[in-house]
C-alpha cells in the first residue's frame, strides 16, 4: 500500500487517494484533502456532515452512501450538493478519511 | 478540471415500474461522480414526472417471460414460468407490483417520486417531449416541479451535445 504525506503526517492511501486507515486522519488532513476536491475552507456546515460521516463509519464499518448521509443527518441533497459540488459522497468520504462509499443509492 | 464535465443524457420512453428506475439508479450514480446529467422524459416515459401518475407505476406478470413463480416467493421455482392466463387475472399487476415495491423498500431503495426529487436537487435537468405531451392532452402543470420545460427532439439533441445518450 502507498503512503504520502499530507498536513505533515504520513498516513496509507489506495491507488484513489483514499486513506486505507481511518485512524490515521486528522482534522488538518481533511483541510489539505478538502482543497484538493476544491473546496477551499471547510465552514461548520462541512465539519457537521464530515463528523457524522466519521461517526457513522465507526458505528457500521462503511463510508456512508448520500442517500444515508440525508436521511441520517439531516442534511438535503441540495446542500450536500452545494457544499461537494460534483459527487458529494465521494469527496465528502475522502476527506474524512474513509474508503469509497459502496451501494447504489 | 480544465476539460469539460462528463455528460449523460437518459431517454425515458416506458411507463412500467421495472422500467422507471434505470435511468433514476444510474443517474443518482452518475451525479454522485460529478457527472452531468439531463433525462427526457417521452411517451409512457412521461408517467414517471406526472404527479397523478408517479407512484402508481406498475409492473404485469402478463407476457414477462423472465418473471418466475420464485420471484413470487416459491423457492427453487427460477424456471417455473407465472402461465399468461394466471396473470390476466385480476389483481394479479397490482399483486406482483406490491411484490416489487416491498422488496425496493426492504433494500432501501426509494419509490419514483422522491427519487425524481433527489435527481432534481443533485443537479439533473428534467425535460418532457413535446409530441408525447401534446399527443397525450398534458399541460407543464401536470408534471413535478423540477421539470424544466417541454421541448422538441430537436432541442434535445441541442441541449446533449457531447453527451453519452442511454435510451431506455
Amino acid at each position: 500500500m502507498a503512503t504520502r504525506t499530507i498536513a505533515g503526517k504520513t498516513v496509507e492511501v489506495n491507488d484513489e487517494g483514499f486513506l486505507t486507515r481511518p485512524e490515521e486522519w486528522t482534522k488538518e488532513i481533511a483541510i489539505e484533502l478538502a482543497k484538493e476536491e476544491g473546496i477551499p475552507e471547510l465552514t461548520e456546515a462541512h465539519w457537521k456532515v464530515i463528523e457524522f460521516c466519521r461517526q457513522d463509519a465507526g458505528a457500521t464499518g462503511k463510508a456512508p452512501t448520500l442517500r444515508r448521509i440525508t436521511t441520517a443527518a439531516g442534511v438535503s441533497t441540495k446542500d450536500m450538493f452545494a457544499l461537494f459540488p460534483k459527487g458529494p459522497a465521494k469527496k465528502v468520504a475522502r476527506i474524512s478519511g474513509l474508503g469509497k462509499p459502496e451501494g447504489c443509492v | 478540471m480544465a476539460d469539460e464535465n462528463r455528460k449523460i443524457a437518459f431517454i425515458c420512453s416506458k411507463g412500467d415500474l421495472d422500467m422507471a428506475y434505470p435511468a433514476l439508479v444510474m443517474g443518482w450514480a452518475a451525479l454522485g461522480n460529478g457527472i452531468d446529467v439531463t433525462i427526457f422524459f417521452t411517451f409512457w416515459g412521461m408517467d414517471m414526472i406526472r404527479k397523478t401518475r408517479q407512484d402508481h407505476l406498475e409492473i404485469a406478470p402478463v407476457a414477462n417471460t423472465a418473471m418466475k413463480m420464485s420471484m413470487m416467493g416459491l423457492k427453487g421455482a427460477d424456471n417455473l414460468g407465472i402461465p399468461n392466463f394466471l396473470g390476466a387475472l385480476p389483481g394479479m399487476t397490482a399483486f406482483a407490483t406490491k411484490l416489487m415495491k416491498d422488496k425496493m423498500k426492504a433494500l432501501g431503495v426509494p419509490p419514483v417520486s422522491e427519487y425524481i426529487q433527489m435527481l432534481v436537487d443533485g443537479g439533473a435537468k428534467l425535460y418532457a417531449c413535446k409530441m408525447s405531451v401534446d399527443m397525450m392532452g398534458l399541460k407543464k402543470e401536470d408534471f413535478v416541479d423540477g421539470v424544466i420545460d417541454i421541448v422538441t427532439a430537436g432541442d434535445f439533441m441541442d441541449m446533449t451535445e457531447g453527451a453519452q445518450i442511454i435510451f431506455i
